[in-house]
């Protein structure tokens, strides 16, 4: 940790020489300077001294004075008075095993001056940080918890999406805001009118499934029955999101709000992993439902009919199934499921206008990676897609996480692009 | 409610900035959607390309406008091609996911925190496009035009550049649609299993039609960062492909005037909108609770959304588009 004293009145001056500098002799008492000490924490308790490392002090966009860090890791720049300046550090002179403590974080500081003959001391904090007593392991499995929240509710609400694509062959683009349109009528339900989210969650899916249905019925099926090509209503559903997200923003406003349950828990801890309530129950009743969506899929009729229409609508028609009614039932179940999808997202990461739309990509990455078209398949390759980006932000930016599973979309196209579980006559 | 103001923008917005780079744009779209039949949902990140090849070229490498131009051209085949391969063997659904992908992987590039150094993240780079202005043969201190369409002497400059390219790069447009490759085109859009029995190789022809319209995408990324004269990661959303895309079909698409008529009406009638709806905030015509100020922003994006869909489910050939060239089918 850096230790010297900031902004402190120097009377006496004797510089540190750094090596390779002319020497200077002792100062008049009134030099100005900006300094800093520089200490790799290589653990808790060890601090280690970086020698070598280029340091340089300009104002205005003009090279004031450089300094290298000696022996004990200390820098000084005398510079001409009181002002502001930048103070930047060269990151290739550090040692190679020595890096910033916030990777990827600014190479510069600023230091204003306002004295003359103030010492200013501009921190670069390098190697762990000590407070943080986090292991490498017990990282990976906090984020390995977090991947399977994440995996398990892009899961939940991209079955529908995929279900839909299999049935009727839409690229379902505002799947997202359905995702959203859920998670605000369940905010409304539990802020505006005031029901617990216990009882607001499951009305909202209620709502949100009547909404996919009234869709389906209203604007999917005229098309279809119109003989619209695949391409035209998938434009037709790209205007839909778009037009229905500002619809959100106008309503909900930009900010992020949580919902009013549940939101400040404490984190329990269970060995490596620390988990609060939410999230827990989140996880399971995320597998509860899910696993039921299965056993209906699998042992129903009705679930066997969704999986018969969506492998070959002509063949299931054939057999006598209804294939409108199965295709309004798919409406209705997956937005249902993605309305529960967006209220456990609301939970975990606060609810927004864009919610949804920022799930869009994943869950197409998913359901690609899955098998574009299965029910099973979504469910893998959603949840591959969760566990993915949550590990990848062990190594880079949380901004970019969503960037990995994008990456791995394009190269699971190129390899296999009917996805794990999916047939090659959809593909090509 | 000052009616010669809302009059006025409207005319000036149909050949505005934006009008401009959404033409162009458009125009790279016309060659993918219109004749080609390829769904590329990425035109946002060709154009992004456009503008930060040109803003870091200069700000970061201190290379001249002109090397930032190449390298954006450059970066936009790569891109081209990185869209292309996976997916043009593929269906369309596959283009228009992997597309919208990777233009919003740019963006996040961009944005993010880690690359702040190298793209400005989120509030972009300024200050990068002298060498474009001091080419400028009118006198910035004076107004040229009439009426509504008056511009000063220093955006008029960018204004006639940023135009022309518009007109020339749809009379090439034009000239290739008439020839051979434009014919092999359209018959990939019609059927594609028809061109390829007749031993055509359809990747190739795909990915070159994806390559030189993402060339147009990146021009108008170029303009449009000239223009302003600042490049920011928000302005480079999905939102901006489908505000060409509702340019084009709008004017009509597989139509050379397509896109330009399409970006000159569509962008009048944002302007109006907005400036309407604003006069009205702000004489209370319309209560606060209904709209405030900030929404009015909001609107145009409704209106493009729901411009979109209704394009598509009533008139999908627009306005100068042909019915029978618009066989857009499941493929």
């Amino acid at each position: 940790m850096q230790a010297t004293a900031a902004g402190a009145q120097t009377d006496d001056e004797t510089t540190t020489t750094a090596p390779g500098e002319p020497t200077q002799t002792t100062e008049p008492e009134d030099a100005t300077t900006v300094r800093g000490r520089l200490v790799n924490q290589t653990d808790d308790e060890t601090q280690e001294p970086v020698e070598g490392v280029d340091i340089t002090v300009s104002q205005d966009g003009d090279e004031i004075g450089t300094a290298t860090s000696d022996g004990d890791g200390e820098w000084e720049v005398v510079v001409p008075g009181p002002g502001q300046y930048v103070v930047e550090l060269d990151d290739g002179s550090l040692p190679k095993d020595v890096e910033l403590r916030e990777k990827g974080g600014s190479t510069t500081r600023t230091v204003s001056i306002s004295t003359p003959g103030q010492a200013r001391t501009a921190v670069f904090a390098l190697g762990e940080d000590p407070r943080q007593t986090v292991s490498r392991f017990d990282e990976v499995m906090q984020k390995i918890f977090d991947g399977l929240r994440f995996g398990l509710i892009i899961a939940m609400a991209a079955v529908g999406l995929s279900l839909i694509f299999g049935t009727t062959g839409l690229t379902n683009f505002a799947h997202g805001e359905i995702v959203t349109g859920g998670a605000l009528i369940a905010w409304f339900l539990s802020s505006t009118v005031g029901l617990p989210l216990l009882v607001a969650a499951p009305l909202a899916m209620l709502l949100t499934g009547l909404i996919g249905g009234a869709l389906e019925t209203g604007l999917w099926r005229p098309l279809r029955k119109r003989r619209t090509g695949l391409i035209a209503m998938l434009v037709v559903s790209i205007g839909l999101a778009l037009g229905v997200r500002y619809v959100y923003q106008y309503m909900f406003g930009g900010r992020t709000r949580p919902y009013s349950d549940y939101n400040l828990q404490i984190e329990d801890r269970y060995g490596p992993i620390g988990a609060t309530p939410k999230e827990l129950w989140s996880i399971i009743i995320a597998l509860v439902v899910l696993v039921a969506v299965a056993v209906l899929l699998q042992r129903t009729r009705m679930g066997k009919a969704m999986r018969a229409v969506a492998d070959n609508p002509e063949l299931a028609s054939a057999s006598g199934i209804d294939v409108d009614r199965i295709i309004l039932l798919v409406w209705v179940f997956g937005s249902a499921l993605a309305c529960l999808g967006g209220v456990l997202l609301g939970l975990a990461e606060q609810v927004s206008w864009e919610m949804g739309a920022r799930l869009l990509l994943l869950m197409f990455a998913g359901i690609t990676l899955g098998g574009l078209g299965t029910a099973y398949g979504a469910l893998l390759g959603c949840f591959l897609v969760g566990l993915l980006s949550s590990l990848s932000t062990l190594y880079i930016d949380s901004s970019l996480r969503t960037v990995p599973a994008l990456v791995l979309l394009a190269v699971i196209l190129l390899i296999r692009p009917q996805g794990i579980l999916g047939r090659r006559e959809r593909v090509g | 409610m000052d009616w010669s103001l809302i009059f006025d923008s409207t005319i000036k917005a149909a050949v505005n900035k934006e009008a401009m780079v959404f033409a162009l744009a458009a125009v790279g779209l016309n060659l993918h959607f219109g004749y080609t039949g390829l769904l590329n949902f990425g035109q946002a990140g060709f154009i992004a390309i456009g503008a930060y090849g040109a803003a870091i070229s200069v700000e970061f490498y201190n290379w001249s406008l002109w090397a930032g131009l190449a390298s954006g051209l450059v970066f936009g085949i790569i891109f081209a091609l990185i869209l292309g391969v996976p997916t043009l063997r593929l269906r369309s659904d596959y283009l228009a996911i992997v597309t919208i992908a990777f233009a919003e992987m740019i963006r996040f590039v961009v944005r993010s925190n880690r690359f702040t150094w190298f793209t400005g993240g989120s509030s972009g780079i300024n200050g990068f496009s002298d060498d474009f202005y001091d080419l400028n043969p009118f006198d910035p201190g004076k107004k040229y035009g009439f009426g509504p369409l008056t511009f000063s002497g220093f955006e008029l400059w960018p204004a006639v550049v940023g135009w022309t390219l518009v007109a020339l790069c749809s009379v090439l447009v034009y000239l290739l649609i008439r020839s051979p490759w434009g014919r092999v085109l359209k018959s990939i859009r019609e059927d594609e299993d028809a061109a390829r029995s007749l031993g055509k190789n359809v990747f190739v022809y795909k990915m070159q039609s994806l390559v030189l319209g993402g060339l147009f995408g990146v021009l108008a990324g170029f303009m449009s960062a000239v223009w302003t004269r600042s490049v920011q990661p928000d302005t480079f959303a999905t939102a901006a492909t489908f505000f060409a895309y509702t340019c084009l079909i709008l004017g009509g698409v597989g139509r050379v005037k397509g896109p330009i008529i399409g970006s000159m009406i569509f962008l009048a009638l944002l302007s109006f909108t907005d400036t309407f709806l604003r006069q009205a905030v702000a004489n209370d015509l319309i209560p606060d609770s209904i709209m405030s100020g900030s929404q009015v922003g909001q609107t145009r994006f409704i209106l493009m959304g729901v411009g979109l869909m209704a394009l598509m489910i009533f008139r999908p050939q627009g306005i100068f588009g042909n019915k029978r060239e618009l066989e857009l089918d499941a493929r």
